[in-house]
């Protein structure tokens, strides 16, 4: 296999035409760069706030592909029950930051292994796009059941008072928050935390192995289904994370809240090569960055438009993303 | 004495092809024991069957007087039967250390997983220059032995082989049945399946010989391998 750089300019000399697109771009934006560096540093500072974020949803959108090639379209919809949970914890219990975020994983991964064991257990061995539509069955189930008075009352809320003080610092003119930090933060120690169980412990290499060859893992005397079971605990506990520092930068909630997120950690995941890890954290923040650019030197529907329009081109010229494997290779 | 794994009249459906029609078979503790076969006759099927991965419609498998058909696949493992599949089955992305390491995953005593892994690094020490390379990236015959090396892990009482000879040079097949022998005078009983009958026979204790799904013939090694129609038919000759 070749190198990152070697393969991204195979890549555009194949496609000159993306390649011109791209560098006209990458023009603009040294102009508006000129402009004001300032501001764009701004905007890539909220970018990667955003991006942290995304990363949390994408690595569950992507573990969950990895090990049973499904696209769990109600992902982002678990990030918001992870909100719901932040929320009242904080305010209506008076919990503090960490046990709330504690149980918004609990909840969450909870929530998980119970979508998996009723919704796509039962499926594993239907064609794929029978488990795709019902995960989004799933995601509407959960968006318009929890908008009943008997479960999230009320259902848009303003998230006041937050479970800490927000302070801001301006550091050469750009502001920084400790929301963003505690975002960074918390993600970098999910991503350690969760490449420590994947690579170094027996539950995570039983993981990779089920990933690769279930049958063959089955031979093995793992247990298949419990294995798949803590990856959809692991994948939607860190959404839970993800929901409540989410609605931290963001304070409106609401049952609707996990789609647009969900729908761009999810480009994200495919953008980075859905599968992946690295790729999931790479992409997640390459979105935050581009939706912000988006927003601030455009407008904001363009920031929609445009991170879909990646989608889209991700998928016409390299469906695999950037650290997706072609069609691997079984011996 | 009764037999360390005794298969009664074995039928074995995928969808409505009945690819296994009847078929019986015994081993004793201690011994090789070979079924042979053209493409197609059964053979995978049967070692599927015995792992748990498939599910007989009709018949049943006992192992040490205890009824397997029912017993989950994990659950085999830890009873005692590891089953290295056809085409070796390696997990590509994980290293040679890390699949050693999961044939070793029914077991929880680290010592004793040492223990095994340094025997395995006695049969195939090849293994061990390669620990922390993928496993992908070994050559056919490294990844069967890194596939064999993996099923020892679990310190089988029984071990199934699926064409362990499939695809490799004169020379390596050679090692490779030596090893078996080895693994074999260690205690381990082997079913072996080969495609390569001539040296399948010559290590096995006794044979039996499949055909579309059914036991067309069956007896000693040594016998089999006189036998004129398993000549014609198996040793091209
Ligand atoms: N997954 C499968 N689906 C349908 N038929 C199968 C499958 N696997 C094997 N068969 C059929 O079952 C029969 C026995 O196959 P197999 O046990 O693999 O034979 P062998 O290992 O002796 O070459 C063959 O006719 C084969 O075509
Ligand atoms: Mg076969």
């Amino acid at each position: 296999m070749r190198d990152l750089p070697s393969r991204i300019i195979v890549f555009f000399r194949r496609n000159w035409y993306l390649a011109i697109i791209g560098l006209l771009i990458l023009l603009w934006l040294a102009g508006r760069y000129r402009e004001s560096p300032l501001l764009f540093w701004q905007f890539i500072v909220d970018g990667l706030r955003l991006g942290f974020v995304y990363a949390l949803i994408a690595l569950g959108y992507t573990m969950v592909y990895g090990i049973v090639r499904l696209i769990n379209f109600a992902h982002g919809d678990v990030f918001m029950v992870g909100s719901y949970t932040a929320y009242f914890a904080t305010t209506r219990y008076q919990w503090g930051f960490l046990p709330a975020m504690a149980l918004a994983v609990g909840v969450c991964a909870f929530l998980g292994v119970v979508i998996e064991r009723v919704a796509y257990k039962p499926l594993r061995d239907a064609p794929r796009i029978a488990a795709l539509i019902t995960a989004i069955g799933v995601s509407f189930f959960l968006e318009y059941f929890t908008a009943l008075d008997f479960v999230f009352t009320p259902n848009f809320i303003n998230y006041t008072p937050l479970p800490l003080k927000i302070t801001t610092w301006e550091v050469r003119g750009i502001t920084f928050s400790n929301i963003m930090l505690l975002i960074i933060a918390v993600t970098t120690a999910c991503l350690v935390l969760l490449w420590y169980i994947v690579y170094r412990t027996k539950l995570g290499k039983a993981m990779r192995a089920v990933a690769w060859d279930k049958e063959t893992a089955l031979l093995m005397g793992i247990n298949v289904d419990l294995v798949i079971t803590s990856t959809f605990a692991i994948g939607s506990g860190l959404a839970g994370i993800g929901g409540m520092l989410y609605v931290l930068a963001y304070p409106q909630i609401r049952t609707f809240l996990g789609v647009m997120p969900g729908l761009k950690a999810f480009i994200a995941a495919v953008f980075g090569g859905i599968g992946s890890i690295p790729g999931a954290l790479i992409g997640s923040l390459v979105i935050g960055m581009v939706e912000m650019l988006a927003q601030g030197y455009l407008s904001s529907p363009m920031r929609d438009a445009i991170v879909f329009s990646v989608l889209i081109i991700v998928l016409l010229y390299r469906p695999t993303g950037l650290f997706g494997e072609a069609a691997r290779e079984k011996a | 004495m009764t037999a360390l794994l005794e298969v009664n009249d074995l039928h074995v459906f995928y969808g409505a092809i009945h690819a296994l029609q009847g078929i019986s078979f015994h081993m004793d503790e201690g011994e090789i024991v070979t079924l042979i076969g053209a493409n197609g006759a059964g053979k995978s099927t049967t070692l599927k069957t015995i792992s748990g991965l498939l599910r007989p419609r009709q018949g049943n498998i006992l192992f040490q007087d205890r009824d397997l058909t029912k017993v989950s696949a994990p659950k085999i493992v830890s009873l005692g039967i590891v089953h290295v599949p056809e085409g070796r089955k390696i997990f590509a992305p994980l290293t040679v250390r890390e699949n050693l390491e999961m044939g070793a995953y029914s077991r929880s005593d680290a010592k004793e997983i040492r223990a095994s892994m340094q025997q395995v690094f006695a049969s195939f020490p090849r293994l061990q220059e390669r620990l922390s390379q993928p496993g992908g990236t070994l050559s056919g015959g490294e990844q069967q032995m890194l596939a064999m090396g993996r099923g020892l892990m679990a310190n089988p009482k029984l071990l199934l082989l699926d064409e362990p000879s499939m695809g490799l040079a004169p020379l390596l097949v050679e090692e490779i049945f030596r090893i078996i022998v080895e693994i074999n005078a260690q205690g381990t009983s082997i079913l072996l399946v080969e495609q390569n009958a001539a040296m399948a026979l010559s290590i096995a204790d006794r044979a039996y010989v499949l055909e579309t799904g059914t036991v067309a013939l069956e007896g000693p090694a040594a016998e089999l391998l006189e036998n004129p129609q398993v000549k014609a038919a198996y040793l091209g000759r």
